[in-house]
């Protein structure tokens, strides 16, 4: 079962800064390194600046090679190219294998980028995304954050979205909460009669492994990867949030 | 100018072709003037339930492709004067043969000169389907009381809220009130429940249907009969009537209710 990593704060607005592929850039940054090679124990690393325009980080790694061409001239070695927070295509990639392979004890092993990987957002501010209607068969829904659906699911229909899915309607077909992993999700649906329910990569369906009681509303959470059906007044017991309640 | 109203269910031999025939019927009975088209190509059964098929000539075809006129296609049934025709589907071709355009065309062309067009839709949802959903003003979705048959209306349902069909109603066929009594089959309001979506009638199972059906005969034209009683109640309400729906219980013979008076019931 997936579960996710801990949320990193202030990892969105870094993100922000990362620029795709090659060309376009913000000024490069005077004074500072763009590019540092490390030696480890099993080759070299290639740190490079991850703010700065392309073009210069290429020359500078040209550069660089050059200067230091003698010193790395030896016995063949493992490179591996750290790109920080940059965002590069395949030609990008290709560019730098090729500056890099003109050194023919050099062989780069890998070009890692931390872009690559998709930022964590907290549960809590993933979007919420209202819909009325009826899911009927056939038809899907999906949405990347929480869902509230302001209608009906019927037999032969499947809502799915990353976070939690709230129903004011009958569910009647297939829920799919926290669809990427997120084992956290709930379901939660005024009618829970569910042909299929999913929540992150554990299915269930009635009755064997649940039994639902009628007319409550309730929610399906998973505990120890078993899921399980109770009542919404229960929520907060699984959900510790704050209380907004006031008054005595 | 008339209303084109397509009869579809998704599932097949849940009653589209019964239902059209014998709507079509009861309007015409009603006094007003139908045209029954059949868009299930290849495999025709309309003009065999009405008892038209020897009357044959051209068909929705021939007319698509311009080999007769329109009025040469349509077949005249004699039992209603002047009141009730049929436009056949073409039996050697199959439902490519034919676009949704041609089919709308059809139906346009036949509204001013109709009360009503209905359009019978073969099972599926896929060209068959879209053609004859095309010309249609409003639909009506069939369906039997079986889980089956639900879901394949739901799906349906759910195509035709994409079209211009919006609010299709529903007509709930061959209820079988001994099950029914024993909950052995899913209830009227279970369907409605599900599908969520206007009930325009109700038609209990009915075995002489089927001989109607055999004779070239729709059912509609035997009063006696509770199948044709209910039809008649749809037909009353697309004119715009408010009729009850009947009680799917045989209502007690006199004998009966005074047996039960003295507990011998």
């Amino acid at each position: 079962m997936n579960v996710l990593p801990p949320v990193k704060q202030g990892k969105r607005t870094a993100r922000a800064k990362v620029y795709v592929g090659c060309g376009e850039g913000t000024e490069p940054v005077s004074g500072k390194t763009l590019v540092t090679i490390k030696g480890v124990k099993d080759g070299l690393i290639f740190l490079l600046d991850d703010r700065c325009e392309w073009e210069s980080l290429l020359k500078e790694l040209e550069n660089k090679l050059n200067r230091h061409g003698r010193q790395l001239s030896g016995p063949a070695m493992q490179v591996r190219v750290k790109l920080g927070r940059r965002l590069l295509d395949e030609n990008g990639k290709e560019k730098i294998r090729e500056i890099i392979g003109k050194y023919g004890n050099l062989l780069v092993e890998s070009i890692e980028s931390d872009a690559d990987i998709p930022p964590v957002v907290p549960r809590d501010n993933l979007p919420l995304y209202r819909m009325t209607g009826i899911v009927r068969s056939g038809q899907t829904v999906e949405h990347d954050g929480h869902l509230l659906l302001l209608g009906d699911v019927n037999p032969g229909g499947t809502v799915r979205c990353t976070g939690d899915i709230y129903i004011l309607g009958a569910l009647r077909g297939i829920a799919h909460a926290g669809c990427e992993g997120d084992a956290e999700a709930i379901i939660a649906a005024a009618k829970m009669m569910p042909m299929q329910l999913r929540i992150a990569d554990v299915v269930s369906r009635p009755p064997e492994e649940w039994v639902s009681e009628d007319s409550w509303m309730e929610f399906a959470y998973l505990r120890d990867g078993v899921m399980e059906i109770d009542r919404i007044t229960q929520l907060h017991r699984f959900r510790k949030e704050a209380t907004l309640a006031k008054g005595v | 100018m008339g209303e084109a109203i397509v009869v579809t269910s998704g599932k097949g031999g849940v009653g589209k072709t019964t239902t059209t025939a014998n709507l079509g019927t009861a309007l015409a009975m009603l006094g007003k003037k139908v045209c029954l088209v059949d868009t299930d190509i290849g495999l025709r059964n309309l003009d065999v339930v009405m008892g038209l098929e020897n009357r044959v000539i051209y068909d929705l075809i021939d007319v698509a492709e311009g080999r007769c006129r329109l009025g040469q296609a349509l077949v005249k049934d004699k039992r209603f004067e002047d009141m009730l025709y049929m436009l056949p589907a073409a039996q050697t071709k199959d439902k490519n043969d034919i676009s949704p355009e041609q089919v709308k065309a059809i139906v346009e062309e036949l509204k001013p000169d109709f009360d009503y067009v209905i359009i019978d839709c073969p099972a599926g949802i896929e060209q068959g389907f879209r053609n004859a959903v095309a010309g249609a003003d409003k639909a009506i979705v069939v369906t039997t009381p079986e889980n089956a048959a639900v879901r394949d209306a739901d799906r349906v349902i759910g195509l035709l809220e994409k079209t211009h069909l919006a609010s299709p109603k529903l007509l709930i066929n061959r209820i079988r009130p001994s099950l029914l009594k024993r909950g052995e089959i899913l209830d009227v309001d279970e369907v409605c429940q599900v599908l969520a979506i206007d009930l325009i009638g109700i038609v209990p199972d009915d075995e002489t249907v089927i001989k109607h059906a055999n004779q070239g005969e729709p059912i509609v034209m035997n009063p006696q009969s509770r199948a044709a009683i209910a039809y008649r109640n749809v037909a009353r309400r697309i004119l715009g009537e408010t009729v009850p729906l009947m009680p799917l219980e045989e209502k007690e013979g006199f004998m009966r209710k005074v047996r039960k008076f003295f507990g011998m019931g």
